[in-house]
C-alpha cells in the first residue's frame, strides 16, 4: 500500500536513491579504510581519554581532595558536568520516541546516530556521580541488596537514589532500543560481508533474516519502547532536577525546576545532535540523507525548546521578586550580579538570545550558523548548570562562609577526559555499524524520496 | 523430526510486486513457508494471515511486576524491616515511592519484552539462521516455499507470471 503522497511535503532523502543505492552509501563507511581526518581526530580523542583516567585515578588514589571543592561549595564541575551530559542525553530517546509516536518521519535520518550520543553521553554522565562518591570501591552500596549489615537499606525517598534508578533505567532502554534497531541493519551488513567480518558480523545481528513474523514483531517491539521510553525521558531530568528542587536552597528549591529543567536537556541534545551530524554528514558524504530539511527541523525544536527555556528563566526572576522572600529574592540577585555574573550573562545570551536567530528561515538552513549556534548552545547549557550549582552555593545562608570556586587541573581532566570518551566512542561506532538506520530509511523512501514527492509525486500516481 | 528444508525462492525488487505475488499465491492456494524483506512491509501481514503480536501483552505484565516488585518492596522495606523517619515524614511515604516504582515498570517492560522478542523469534547472540539470499537484507523481496508443501510446477509458473527477478532453490535447515 502506498500512503498518500504530499505534493507539498519536502523530500527527505535526496539523489534518487535506490534501495540498493542506500545500503550502499549507508554501509559504505564501515567497509572503507577511515580517512586520515577520522584518525587524527580519533587520536585526539584518545589522548583526551587517557588524560581523563589519568585523572579519575588520581582522583580515586588521593582523594576528592584533588578538586577545588570547599564546604561551601561542595557541588563544582563534576555536578555541573554530570547534568549537562545528562542533559544532552535526553536527544536521542526523544528523536527515537516521542518522535516515532508523532510520525515524524525526518527522525529516520538522525534516530541512529541521536542514540549511539545519548548512550556515549549517559555513561559520561554516569561517572561523575560515582566518582564523587568518593570511595567508589563501595558504589555498590547505592543498589538495595539484602545486605549483612542488619537491615539496612538505602534512602528510597531521597532523590539522589532515584537518580540511581533513573539513569540506569534510562541507560538500559536506550542501549535496548538502539540495539534492537541496529539488528537487522548489521544483518544488511553482515550479508555484505566477507571471512572474519562477516563471523563478527553474524554474531552480532542475531541470526536475522528478515522474516515477515520478525518483522512485525519487531515494530511493535519498537512502537512499545517508543511508548515506555517518552515519559521515560521526561522521567530522568525531572527526577535530576529533583536533586536540586527538593532541598531548601534558595534559587534551587522552586516547583519550576523539572519542566524546565526538561526543556533544557532537550535543547542541549538537539544541539549537541546538530554538531555531530554536520560533521558526520560531510565526512561521511551523507548530504543525500541528512537534508538540510532535516537540520531546519532540528532547528525549530532547538528555538522551541530554547525559548521554553527563556521563559523559565524569566519566570524565575519574576517569581523571586515577587515572593517578597528576601533570601530568594538574594539568590537571584547574586546569580546576575554577583561574583560569577559573567556566567549568568552567558547563559542567557547563548541559550535565550542566540536561539532567536532561528525565526529567519534562512538562518534555520544555514550549515554554517547552525553549527555556530549548536556549539554556542552547549556552552550555555553548561554555563547553566554552572550557574545553578556554583554561582548559588558560592553564597549561602552566613555571610562568614561565602566562599569561591575555580576548578583544579584534576577536575579539568576529567571533563576533558569524557569528551575523549565520547568521541572515541562515537568515533569507533560510525566506523562499525550504519550510523544512519538503513531499514528505516528504505522504509520512508517510497513516501520521502525526491524522486515520489514534491513536483515529481504526480508520476507516481 | 525433518532436518533439512528444499526450499524454493522467488526475490522481487519492489515491495509492491512482493504483495502481487502474495496475493497470487494465496489465490492458487499455495501454502507460503515466509517472506523476507529488507524492511517491514505494511499490508503483509493480512495476506500472510498473521495475527497481531502479543508482544505489548507480555510487555504490559513485565511493567506489572516492576511495579509490584518496587511498590511492595519499598512499602516492606520502610514500614517491616527498616522503619525510619526521614525529615519527619510518615514511614510509609508513597508519594516518595512513585519515581522508583515508575522507572522499575519501564525497566522490566523493556528488558522482558526485548528479550521476549528475541527468544519468540528465535534469534540471539551467536545464532546462525540460514540465510536464503545476500540481498534479502539488502533490496531484495523474497517470497519462499517449502518443496515438500506445494507443487514446484506450480510455483515456477507463479514466479513467472509476477515475473519474479530470480528463482533459486536452496536446502536450509528445518
Amino acid at each position: 500500500m502506498i500512503a498518500p503522497i504530499s505534493r507539498i511535503r519536502q523530500p527527505l532523502v535526496h539523489g534518487n536513491k535506490s534501495y540498493h543505492n542506500i545500503t550502499e552509501d549507508l554501509v559504505a563507511p564501515t567497509e572503507k579504510a577511515p580517512s586520515l581526518s577520522w584518525v587524527m581526530v580519533f587520536l585526539l580523542s584518545v589522548v583526551l581519554l587517557m588524560f581523563g583516567v589519568f585523572s579519575v585515578y588520581w582522583t580515586i588514589y588521593i582523594g576528592i581532595g584533588t578538586w577545588n571543592l570547599n564546604r561551601t561549595i561542595n557541588w563544582g564541575w563534576d555536578i555541573t558536568n554530570f547534568v549537562w551530559w545528562i542533559g544532552i542525553g535526553h536527544a536521542g530517546t526523544l528523536i527515537s520516541a516521542i518522535l516515532l509516536l508523532f510520525r515524524q518521519k525526518w527522525r529516520t535520518g538522525v534516530n541512529r546516530a541521536a542514540e549511539a550520543m545519548t548512550i556515549f553521553a549517559v555513561m559520561c554522565a554516569g561517572l561523575f556521580p560515582l566518582i564523587h562518591m568518593g570511595r567508589i570501591w563501595n558504589g555498590f552500596f547505592i543498589m538495595p541488596y539484602l545486605n549483612t549489615r542488619g537491615p539496612l537499606w538505602v534512602n528510597f525517598n531521597s532523590p539522589l537514589l532515584w537518580d540511581v534508578f533513573a539513569i540506569s533505567t534510562y541507560l538500559t532502554i536506550s542501549l535496548l532500543f538502539w540495539y534492537t534497531g541496529l539488528v537487522p541493519d548489521l544483518a544488511t551488513i553482515r550479508d555484505r560481508a566477507t571471512g572474519f567480518r562477516k563471523k563478527v558480523y553474524s554474531f552480532f545481528s542475531f541470526g536475522w533474516t528478515g522474516a515477515a513474523k520478525h518483522w512485525q514483531r519487531w515494530e511493535y517491539l519498537s512502537l512499545v519502547l517508543a511508548g515506555l521510553a517518552t515519559p521515560l525521558v521526561l522521567s530522568v531530568h525531572t527526577i535530576v532536577s529533583f536533586d536540586f528542587a527538593t532541598s531548601v536552597i534558595p534559587g534551587w528549591h522552586t516547583t519550576i525546576f523539572p519542566p524546565y529543567f526538561v526543556a533544557g536537556a532537550v535543547f542541549s541534545g538537539f544541539a549537541m545532535v546538530q554538531t555531530l551530524m554536520l560533521i558526520s554528514r560531510k565526512i561521511l558524504h551523507l548530504e543525500d540523507y541528512i537534508t538540510l530539511n532535516h537540520i531546519e527541523s532540528m532547528n525549530k525544536v532547538i528555538l522551541t525548546t530554547g525559548s521554553i527555556v527563556g521563559v523559565a528563566y524569566l519566570t524565575e526572576l519574576f517569581i523571586s521578586w515577587y515572593s517578597g522572600y528576601v533570601y530568594e529574592q538574594f539568590a537571584f540577585f547574586n546569580r546576575a550580579m554577583g561574583p560569577y555574573w559573567w556566567s549568568y550573562f552567558g547563559m542567557m545570551f547563548a541559550n535565550v538570545v542566540s536561539p532567536q536567530l532561528f525565526w529567519s528561515r534562512k538562518m534555520r538552513r544555514s550549515i554554517g550558523w547552525t553549527f555556530f549556534l549548536s556549539i554556542l548552545i552547549n556552552i550555555g547549557m553548561w554555563f547553566e548548570r554552572f550557574v545553578i550549582i556554583v554561582s548559588t552555593l558560592a553564597r549561602d545562608y552566613l555571610p562568614s562562609s561565602w566562599s569561591m570556586y575555580s576548578p583544579s587541573w584534576v577536575e579539568i581532566g576529567i571533563y576533558l577526559g569524557t569528551f575523549g570518551l565520547f568521541f572515541t566512542l562515537f568515533l569507533t561506532f560510525t566506523r562499525v555499524a550504519p550510523v544512519i538506520a538503513i531499514a528505516e530509511v528504505k522504509h520512508i523512501l517510497k513516501t520521502a524520496g525526491d524522486q515520489y514527492t514534491g513536483e515529481n509525486a504526480e508520476k507516481h500516481k | 523430526m525433518k532436518t533439512k528444508k528444499d526450499v524454493i525462492f522467488g526475490l522481487y525488487g519492489d515491495e509492491q510486486d512482493l504483495l502481487k505475488a502474495v496475493k497470487a499465491a494465496n489465490d492458487m492456494q499455495l501454502e507460503i513457508m515466509d517472506v523476507y524483506s529488507p524492511f517491514p512491509v505494511h499490508g503483509l501481514d493480512p495476506l500472510l494471515g498473521l495475527k497481531e503480536s502479543r508482544l505489548h501483552i507480555a510487555g504490559f505484565f513485565y511493567g506489572l511486576t516492576g511495579t509490584l516488585i518496587a511498590f511492595l518492596g519499598m512499602s516492606w522495606i520502610f514500614t517491616k524491616d527498616w522503619p525510619i523517619i526521614f525529615g519527619g515524614k510518615p514511614y510509609w511515604s508513597v508519594p516518595a515511592f512513585i519515581p522508583i516504582t515508575f522507572e522499575m515498570t519501564v525497566l522490566l517492560a523493556g528488558i522482558g519484552m526485548t528479550i521476549s522478542f528475541f527468544v519468540v523469534s528465535g534469534l540471539g547472540p551467536g545464532v546462525e539462521n540460514d540465510i536464503l539470499h545476500d540481498r534479502i537484507t539488502d533490496d531484495k523481496f523474497c517470497l519462499a516455499f517449502d518443496k515438500a508443501e506445494v507443487d514446484t510446477a506450480k510455483v515456477k509458473g507463479l514466479f513467472k507470471e509476477t515475473a519474479a527477478e530470480e528463482v533459486h532453490e536452496k536446502i536450509v535447515k528445518a
